[in-house]
């Protein structure tokens, strides 16, 4: 489904993705952790070209990803991406933030795009907020809105970064409710997330990168009970404590 | 003063019209319209065009914006005067030239002013509506430019304020509006400057003073929908609108 080989990428001198080779199976769902800097966000913007790639390729449902004669758009609407911060956008209301896409992507009349817009509140839980803005919303609702957004283009993949790394402690797990209930519907996701309780119960695999290095690749019960590689260890003792 | 007023009102209100061409407060307010619409697309253009992924339409916008603000508005008011009829081949009239003045003139400052609020806007806007397909005019139309219009209004507004009080430069190329009557009253009147031209700020305030309370209304209007917020994004926000819900 998604697949990566020879990935390198540098910022000017510094290499800040070092030969990625990994790949995701359709449905399978990938946690990425590792200390901050280690370039875990920059390899999942990769995937939806938010950061260009100095050699190697990337491929979407065996689409290459950075092939400049295809679409970008066309690319990006099949990658549902969620952010850390959000980013819903503030002038529209809640339900026009998530039928926006589908009416200028897709050409989905309007009523369409908005009883769609309805049912995906309706999946987290939100239906009740259709007609507020964002700024009336708290962060959890804020993302959980930011998910259906994504939802909304009805992409085969969804890549998270960080998505619960700005919401107060009281309002991850809703947004994790959110996203166990998608993994568990099929979906197949690429989680930049430190939530171990996340990734034991619905990750597949664990990647761990540290310095742009994906440096082991296991099963969750595994990573997080016995890592192999001395930086893993320590990370895992890190976000343990 | 009011017996000024009770003569003149009329040359004030609209120049000699009916008998002559339309002037006065009139040609005022309809030069400063004119002008206002259509140096604002212009502007938009030329904010987007400043913040253009290609080099070279960058470089032509910051080359106009450079030139222009480098040129007194009475300087590009003459060369429109002496220019434009060669160019078009027409001899428009003093308030033609003037709009098309004011418009090159404020495309360029409104410009900057809107291209300001184009870069305040956070990068996650752009990001979050391109990872979902849309493309570079879609984002533009739908996400950034509602933003940053909105939140440029204040700065706008000074624009259009210049824009108004910059018409009277039309008097020294013969254009017949409020600064114009005033002039010819105070010809007539001879011995009463200071009442004439003191009664011709007092128009002018009442004009930018009307424009800024429509902006005002405006604003606070779109600001109640949103209930207050602009475009303050994540998680810094959540304890904010945690108390406001």
């Amino acid at each position: 489904m998604i697949e990566f080989v020879n990935v390198n990428k540098w910022y000017g001198e510094h290499q800040c993705l070092h030969n990625i080779n990994e790949r995701v199976d359709r449905g399978e769902v990938v946690v990425v952790c590792g200390p901050s800097g280690s370039g875990k966000s920059t390899l999942i913007r990769t995937v939806n070209r938010l950061e260009p790639i100095n050699s190697g390729s990337i491929r979407v449902d065996n689409a290459d990803v950075n092939d400049r004669s295809a679409s970008v758009n066309e690319l990006r609407s099949r990658i549902g991406f969620v952010f850390q911060q959000f980013n819903l956008f503030p002038h529209l209301s809640v339900k026009d933030n998530i039928a926006l896409a589908p009416m200028n992507v897709h050409r989905t009349p309007r009523v369409d795009a908005i009883e769609q817009a309805m049912k995906l509140l309706d999946k987290v839980g939100l239906r009740h907020k259709a007609d507020a803005y964002p700024a009336q919303l708290s962060g959890g609702q804020q993302q959980r809105v930011a998910i259906a957004r994504a939802l909304a283009m009805k992409p085969p993949v969804m890549l998270f970064d960080e998505p619960t790394s700005a919401l107060d402690p009281e309002m991850v797990g809703e947004v994790l409710q959110v996203m166990k209930q998608l993994a568990n519907d099929g979906m197949t996701m690429i989680c930049v997330t430190h939530e171990m309780g996340f990734a034991r119960e619905v990750a597949d695999r664990v990647w761990f990168i540290a310095d742009g290095e994906v440096l082991e690749r296991s099963k969750p019960a595994e990573f997080f009970s016995a890592p192999v590689h001395p930086r893993a260890q320590k990370f895992v003792s890190d976000i343990r404590s | 003063m009011l017996d000024i007023l009770s003569d003149y009102w009329l040359l004030l209100l609209v120049g000699q019209f009916p008998q002559g061409p339309l002037g006065g407060i009139a040609l005022t307010l309809v030069m400063s319209i004119a002008a206002l619409l259509l140096a604002f697309p212009v502007a938009v253009a030329v904010a987007v065009a400043r913040t253009s992924p290609i080099v070279w339409i960058r470089r032509a916008a910051s080359i106009y914006v450079t030139a222009v603000r480098g040129i007194p508005l009475l300087l590009i008011i003459f060369w429109s005067f002496f220019v434009l009829p060669l160019v078009t081949g027409i001899n428009s009239s003093a308030s033609v030239t003037v709009v098309c003045a004011l418009v090159v003139y404020e495309g360029a400052y409104l410009g900057e002013a809107i291209r300001a609020a184009l870069d305040a806007l956070p990068t996650g806007q752009t990001e979050a509506s391109r990872s979902l397909g849309m493309s570079y005019w879609t984002t533009m139309m739908k996400v950034i430019l509602p933003q940053a219009l909105f939140n440029c209004l204040p700065s706008m507004m000074n624009q259009f304020v210049l824009i108004v009080k910059n018409t009277s430069l039309a008097y020294i190329i013969g254009s017949q509006e409020v600064t114009f009557s005033a002039h010819s009253i105070n010809a007539q009147l001879l011995t009463k400057p200071f009442e004439v031209y003191f009664m011709l700020a007092g128009i002018y305030f009442v004009m930018c003073y009307s424009l800024s309370r429509i902006a005002k209304l405006v604003e606070r209007r779109v600001e109640r929908k949103r209930s207050g917020q602009l475009a303050v994004q994540g998680g810094r926000n959540s304890t904010l609108a945690r108390a406001s819900s």
